[in-house]
């Protein structure tokens, strides 16, 4: 399978690898995805008391596009309030990264990711008073 | 260390370069300077040359594996030889039973084969192989039926490389009078093959398996006692009215020599190979979580196969670009279908995605080996840093306990 440069420049430069206290109130955890399924996407972001993701963080398992799309994301939310990183979508991921039509689902779990991030970090208690934002899209998966 | 040129051929099982010996003995039967008469040609001198040249390359196949050249067919590749082998049997014996045996790990020659003759009112068995690869002979003799004609078993797995046993399921297929036809597309060349004591009614090999060109292959029918078959290629009557078609001389001879050399050489060989493949394992399972897939023993040398727990099949595939391997996973399919070899010895998925054959040749030294080791550790330890999966399993987490979201 041919592979973007961006993917390949994602897969072989991970960007924000890693993994963040999931107990702690100010982060957000979403795991996505099965094994059975090839692919499994942990994403973990890091909200302050303005409802601003100051840090994120994901590890991957999964075939490059997997590894791109969530590596892309993590660069994608930091600094944007939980609002706005629970509106990006799946078509903008795979845009950026030119994904084959085979490898858009990679795309679908990155934005499945970040919204079961941002509803974790919510149901901790954390920015109660945002409201969820609803996504017509999200169902593709 | 020697010089070494990358990509690393490690993909020996799907195919193999010409030997130079062999590339030079073809170029003879080419061109209006060398041999390239039509050996069905009676009435001129390049006809008898070039038919000349097929016999002597049949006798070549044929000293390889313990055969009279008579019983000996020219075919297209193990692929034809199989269909041949399946339908060709089938349709003559029809009369008499009309149920096959099989196994789920043979070749898609094979399996195809059966699915088109299920098509035709055939019935086929399929058997489960044991977790190791190998067929349980208990297993095997409850399948036989009084209409059973055709068991077909392959010698060399091409995936996971177990030996099975021809000796013993021969024993039962003859005691009943069953027609036994083996895929040696693996194991020709590579195991000792004896088929003036095997009882194996037909055997199906291939040139480009063993140095040889692409595109040639035999079948080995039987005379004594005699095996029939219906041919399924017809026209100008060659190979006794069984496969007609102007014979490739060049092809032809390029097997016959293969055979050959792979006579002469395969002990030492066979050696070098074990022990090469012997370094290679012993390399990898020193990381965790590494799983050895098929027999650990009755192996033929120069396949191994094995799992990465907790990294994904394309990207290993992906960090490994260095390597020519292939993947128990079919990276290009959106349904990501692993291995059905792997699947029927009843590896889960997650380990049947993350399985990598790597199959040694004529050609793979020590420096290769050793290399090999060294980029496949650091792509296994990289992307296990960045899985999810090896963290929870590091943290003790049963991954067969999580509740995972379903997509
Ligand atoms: C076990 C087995 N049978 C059959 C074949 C097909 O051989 P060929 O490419 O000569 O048709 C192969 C190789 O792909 C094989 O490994």
């Amino acid at each position: 399978m041919a592979y973007s440069d961006k993917v390949i420049d994602h897969y072989e430069n991970p960007r924000n690898v890693g993994s963040m206290d999931k107990a702690d109130h100010s982060v957000g955890t979403g795991m996505v995805g099965a094994p059975a399924c090839g692919d499994v996407m942990k994403l973990q972001i890091r909200v302050n008391d303005a409802g601003v993701i100051e840090d994120a963080k994901f590890k991957t398992y999964g075939c490059g596009s997997a590894i791109a799309s969530s590596s892309l994301l993590t660069e994608w939310v930091k600094g944007k309030t939980l609002e706005e990183a629970g509106s990006i979508k799946n078509t903008e991921i795979a845009e950026e990264l030119a994904l084959p039509p085979v490898k858009i689902h990679c795309s679908v779990l990155a934005e499945d990711a970040i919204k079961a991030a941002i509803d974790d970090y919510r149901k901790k208690g954390g920015g109660a008073a945002e409201v969820a934002p609803v996504d017509e899209d999200s169902g593709a998966a | 260390m020697s010089e070494i040129q990358l990509p690393i051929y490690l993909d020996y099982a799907a195919t193999t370069p010409v030997d130079d010996r062999v590339a030079e003995e073809m170029c003879r039967y080419l061109t209006r300077g060398g041999c390239y008469g039509n050996a069905a040609s009676r009435s001129h001198a390049l006809g008898w040359e070039a038919e000349r040249a097929v016999e002597r390359a049949r006798e070549q196949v044929a000293a390889l594996v313990g055969a009279d050249p008579r019983e000996i067919i020219w075919t297209s590749g193990a692929t034809e030889s199989d269909n041949l082998a399946l339908k060709g049997a089938a349709h003559f014996y029809q009369k008499k039973g009309r149920h096959i045996v099989t196994l789920k790990t043979e070749h898609k020659a094979v399996l195809d084969s059966c699915r088109q003759l299920e098509r035709e009112g055939f019935e086929v068995t399929y058997l489960e192989p044991e977790p190791d690869g190998l067929l349980d002979l208990d297993r095997l003799g409850a399948a036989l039926r009084d209409d059973t004609i055709l068991v077909s078993i392959m010698h060399v797995n091409n995936e996971i490389g177990v030996i099975q046993d021809l000796e013993a399921i021969g024993g039962l297929t003859r005691e009943r009078g069953i027609v036994f036809h083996v895929d040696a597309a693996q194991s020709a060349g590579k195991l000792p093959i004896d088929l003036g004591a095997l009882p194996v009614d037909l055997m199906s090999f291939s040139g480009h398996k063993i140095y040889g060109p692409k595109g040639i292959g035999a079948l080995y029918v039987r005379r004594k006692p005699r095996v029939r078959l219906e041919a399924q290629m017809h026209g100008g009557g060659h190979e006794r009215g069984l496969r007609s078609g102007t014979l490739p001389t060049h092809q032809i001879v390029g097997m016959g020599e293969a055979f050959r050399i792979a006579a002469e050489e395969m002990e030492a060989e066979a050696a070098r190979l074990q022990a090469l493949r012997e370094r290679l394992w012993s390399g990898l399972a020193q990381m965790e979580e590494v799983y050895l897939n098929g027999h650990p023993e009755r192996r033929v040398a120069g396949i191994l196969n094995c799992s990465f727990n907790f990294v994904e099949g394309e990207s290993l595939i992906m960090a490994l670009r260095d390597i020519a391997v292939s993947s128990g996973s079919a990276c290009t399919s959106a349904s990501l279908e692993p291995s059905y070899v792997l699947r029927a010895l009843g590896r889960d998925d997650e380990l049947a995605h993350s399985s990598i054959r790597f199959s040694l040749g004529r050609y793979t030294t020590e420096a290769e080996i050793d290399h090999t080791v060294e980029l496949v550790r650091a792509a296994v330890g990289r992307l296990r840093d960045l899985s999810p999966l090896w963290e929870m399993h590091q943290e003790g987490v049963d991954l067969k306990s999580v509740e995972w979201a379903a997509h």
